[in-house]
């Protein structure tokens, strides 16, 4: 059978076959379809026929079937399937008022060639499994529309455009339904995944987001930044033989719509509990503890260090990457949801977390990870030398990108150099471009295989002209008589044996040094812990990396009631990470609490 | 948001002092520790050290000098006005105790921020002498409120119009010379003030402390922008500091990684004129 890709790619999918008007034999609504075939018993022109019908593609063809024409009418068709009549009644034409004979199809029969029924419980066998793989293999992935490569260098909007209705659809149509679904192993917060799919192929837009919302509180950003290929999409079946599912953008689309369509309504908390939650740092694990205790009825504040909420969500990604109407939609919803937030409060210094447990019943710390490591190398002083935290604040959170509209100034150069290979270091390379730099290198001591960033973002800075310098790591910074940074003398370097880990780590070549030229650097190597908290809590544990120390099943620190998530407990990680640890310290929060008000009842 | 209760001119106008209702920070903030304004949701955060405070009244004093776009922006505040941001206290406070005499240096603005520190001192018990140095008659600023706080207290200028002619580090070494008896000197001021300071104390031996002030944006340790080199390692001013051992401080370096953004700077300051 053939079905090629182009084909499919040219579908245009539409629900409804042409009503007709058999009171005034008039035809409306009718376009150009581009159904491929229709097999099933109807009633046409007053008698049962076996409707096999395919204007388009020829495996049906030889059969008898009886070609639809444009008017053409059914007074009846039946699902193969369950029998039901898949003719609206409800229909009427629009000029005299009869009933027509529209035929309601779902929408994952529109791209493939079968049909099944809509009406609830139908499950069509039409093809054997076997065969219904065979044919998905065959549908591409869909990609996201994105701006013009030389264009969007120009701007800071956001790069993929999102699906179309039609395109989530085709791509949600690519999903198998497995009935053991390893994606869902794969995701850290084990979002439904089949299960919202499925709502997006019966076109239940509104439905597909709340199944998402039940284990992924900010699904809008999870879609975006998510390193989808080493998670869900990675587990997927259809990876085997072709690419899998593009699940992170089909769920970008379902909470895009939710969104734009207005449909994201506030829950009623009906249970109001007497007790009081202090969240510390509003990053993503922060913002997922506040809203599950909300909803259990606690009532929540949030200490947050910068003037705005977020985290790393507004101070580090940017807003081509992830645009802040987002993450600020978000934060309004849980404002709205009952959150009370304290900005401006660096807790360990206004607050320190015992003065926090004298008027709150249970606090989270989520903080992030916010001291950014340097490579104690000659010549990091030198002006225009950045780490990644300093250039994106500066860019993304003060909006230097709109100086001088906004006060802080815009870090420039003309030649930047990265040294890095995360998604750090390719929001940095990124922004970097878009500030007018001529000429952009990401310096990345390994291959290309241990880039650590998405593979999404990777290709988006080659399409953006960023260079790539593998295998390559800063040895010096040279600068000028000004003290500016004018170039890096870097060493290369091989993959040697495999350590311990089973990772092969980069030694230098000895004698292999050059010098790049460059007038500004950003070091994207990561963060160490920050230690506010630290300092005015000595009774709170580390582990041996200096980050706090947590029970794996709680999140419970050393101090009672003291729980901790995200980044400060397990280093730079993912956003989705930092969630999935405030959930679980959400879930055990609740169970102690309830637990000690149970106790105290009784003794009363 | 913070409300400005009251605000005084000094020195002729370019140095200005707030005090602004903040009773959460003035509960808890100490000697030598800082805080980072943002005056409107366009502006830059700049830090400035408290230099006094009323946890009774809920107050706490800022004093700035106007050098670029929002501090010229803060000037045109006026009383009763609100503030968007103030995240605070920030930095370490500075290491108070009773140790016997001690001399505080203060240059231009850091004269505010010395107060504070110098009160501290006095408090503690210390015998405190104050060096106060300016350009010139009316750029000294705090003159009452030293007086009331030091033993002794002297005055300098650069020209010669009030107290001695000449730089603080000239009354400073007389002292160095006629007394064995001071424990440490504290400096305060524009860098080059505590570079020479602390070149001077060096050779007398005497511990100094001075206090840094490198650009800084989050003040919370965050992004590295303020890293200084102590004692030749890389230290984050705004967590580790801002007070640091005067005699391994490497000024020069502060020196040029503040000067970095001047261009940048008077654009921003035209754009806000125009
Ligand atoms: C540039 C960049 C790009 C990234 N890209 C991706 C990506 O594409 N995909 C992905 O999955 N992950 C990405 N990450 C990682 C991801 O953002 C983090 O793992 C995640 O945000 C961690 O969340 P968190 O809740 O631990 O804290 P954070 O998001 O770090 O937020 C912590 C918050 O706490 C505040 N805070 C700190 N100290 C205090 C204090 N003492 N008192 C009060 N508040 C305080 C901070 O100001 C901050 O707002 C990226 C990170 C960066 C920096
Ligand atoms: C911990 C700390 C405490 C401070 N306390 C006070 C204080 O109590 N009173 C006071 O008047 N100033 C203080 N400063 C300096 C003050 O923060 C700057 O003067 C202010 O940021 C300038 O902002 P602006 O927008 O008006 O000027 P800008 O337009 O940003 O800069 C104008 C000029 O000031 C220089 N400059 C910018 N930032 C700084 C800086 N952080 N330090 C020194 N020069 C700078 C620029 O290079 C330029 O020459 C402190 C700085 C630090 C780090
Ligand atoms: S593994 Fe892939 S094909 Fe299977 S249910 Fe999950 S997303 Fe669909
Ligand atoms: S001001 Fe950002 S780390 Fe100190």
């Amino acid at each position: 059978m053939a079905l090629l890709d182009q084909d499919v790619k040219y579908l245009k999918f539409k629900t409804y076959l042409p009503c007709y008007c058999p009171h005034c034999k008039k035809t409306f609504n009718v376009e150009k379809r581009d159904v491929k075939y229709l097999n099933f018993t109807g009633v046409y022109e007053g008698a049962d026929v076996d409707v096999k019908i395919s204007p388009y593609l020829n495996v049906f063809e030889q059969e008898s079937s009886i070609p639809l024409k444009e008017g053409d009418l059914f007074e009846d068709l039946k699902c193969p399937s369950c029998n039901k009549s898949l003719v609206n009644p409800d229909i009427v034409c629009g000029d005299c008022g009869s009933p027509v004979g529209e035929v309601i199809l779902s929408a994952y029969s529109r791209l493939i060639p079968f049909f099944s029924c809509l009406k609830v419980g139908c499950e069509w066998h039409g093809l054997t499994r076997a065969d219904e793989r065979h044919i998905k293999i065959k549908i591409p992935r869909q990609e996201m529309p994105e701006q013009d490569q030389k264009l969007r260098i120009q701007t800071y909007q956001e790069v993929p455009y999102g699906y179309t209705t039609e395109l989530a659809s085709l791509e949600a149509g690519r999903c198998l339904q497995c009935k053991n679904p390893k994606c869902v192993e794969g995701c850290p917060v084990n979002v439904d995944i089949p299960g919202f799919i499925k709502c997006i192929r019966e076109d239940d837009f509104d439905g597909a987001a709340k199944v998402v919302k039940e284990k992924n509180v900010l699904p809008a950003i999870c879609g975006r930044v998510c390193p989808q290929e080493n998670q869900c999409e990675e587990k997927c079946i259809l990876g085997i033989k072709t690419k899998p599912v593009a699940i992170g953008n089909l769920e970008r689309f379902v909470a895009d719509w939710e969104r734009k369509m207005d449909l994201v309504k506030i829950p009623i908390i009906k249970t109001k509990l007497n007790k009081r939650i202090a969240v510390v740092g509003s990053g993503p694990s922060g913002l997922t503890v506040a809203a599950d205790m909300l909803q259990y009825g606690y009532s929540v504040t949030m200490y947050e260090a910068f003037h705005e909420a977020g985290g790393v969500l507004v101070y580090g990604i940017p807003e081509f990457r992830l645009p802040k109407s987002i993450v600020n939609f978000e934060i309004n919803y849980l404002r709205e949801l009952g959150l009370r937030f304290e900005m401006n409060h660096v807790i360990g210094k206004i607050l320190t977390i015992d003065e926090l447990l004298e008027h709150f019943d249970a606090v989270f710390i989520g903080v992030g990870a916010g001291l950014p490591k340097f490579m104690n190398i000659p010549g990091e002083a030198l002006g225009n030398v950045f780490s990644a935290n300093e250039y994106l604040t500066r860019m993304n959170l003060m909006k230097a990108y709109l100086f001088p509209e906004y006060d802080t100034p815009k870090p420039r150069g003309t030649k930047v150099a990265v040294i890095g290979g995360g998604n750090v270091a390719m929001d940095c390379a990124r922004t970097a471009i878009r500030t007018g730099a001529s000429d952009v290198t990401i310096v990345y001591r390994r291959s290309r295989q241990e880039l650590p960033a998405r593979h999404e973002e990777v290709r988006h800075a080659e399409e953006e002209g960023i260079k790539f310098r593998l295998l390559t790591n800063p040895v010096q910074y040279l600068g000028t008589d000004g003290n500016m940074v004018k170039g890096i003398e870097c060493i290369k370097m091989k993959l040697g044996e495999p350590d311990a880990s089973g990772r092969r780590s980069p030694v230098p070549i000895e004698g292999s040094n050059i010098v790049l030229p460059v007038d500004l650097v950003v070091v994207a190597i990561g963060n160490g812990s920050n230690p506010i908290i630290f300092q005015t809590t000595p009774n709170l544990n580390r582990n041996k990396w200096g980050n706090i120390e947590v029970n794996q099943q709680t999140n419970e620190t050393s101090i009672p009631y003291v729980y901790a998530g995200g980044d400060i407990v397990t280093g730079s990680a993912t956003v989705i990470e930092a969630m999935g640890a405030g959930r679980i310290a959400a879930n055990a929060m609740h169970k102690k609490l309830s637990a000690k008000t149970k106790k105290t009842t009784n003794s009363n | 948001m913070f409300q400005i209760l009251r605000k005084q001119e000094m020195a002729k106008g370019t140095i200005i002092r707030f005090e602004i209702n903040a009773p959460k920070i003035a509960k808890k903030v100490q000697a030598g520790q800082f805080v980072i304004v943002r005056i409107n949701d366009t502006g830059e955060r700049i830090p400035l050290t408290v230099a006094d405070k009323d946890e009774f009244s809920g107050t706490i004093t800022l004093i700035f000098q106007v050098v670029g776009k929002t501090t010229a922006l803060m000037r045109s505040l006026k009383q009763g006005d609100l503030i968007k941001d103030i995240a605070g206290p920030l930095g370490q406070p500075a290491h108070v105790s009773n140790i016997g005499t001690v001399v505080m240096v203060g240059g231009g603005t850091g004269v505010a921020i010395l107060h504070h520190v110098a009160k501290a001192f006095k408090e503690a018990g210390n015998y405190v002498i104050g060096i106060l140095g300016a350009r010139d008659r009316d750029m000294l600023i705090l003159e009452e409120e030293m007086t009331a706080i030091c033993d002794e207290l002297v005055i300098t200028t650069d020209d010669g119009s009030y107290g001695d002619r000449g730089f603080v580090t000239d009354s400073l070494k007389k002292y160095l010379g006629e007394r064995s008896d001071i424990k440490m000197v504290y400096a305060i001021g524009p860098i080059v003030m505590m570079k020479f300071v602390s070149k001077l104390t060096e050779k007398y031996k005497v511990p100094t402390m001075v206090s840094l002030n490198p650009v800084m944006i989050d003040g919370t340790g965050m992004c590295g922008g303020c890293r200084v080199t102590v004692d030749n390692k890389v230290k984050f001013c705004c967590v580790d500091g801002p007070d640091f051992d005067g005699h391994k401080v490497d000024y020069e370096e502060l020196e040029k990684r503040n000067s970095l953004y001047l261009k940048d700077e008077k654009a921003s300051l035209l754009f806000s004129i125009r």
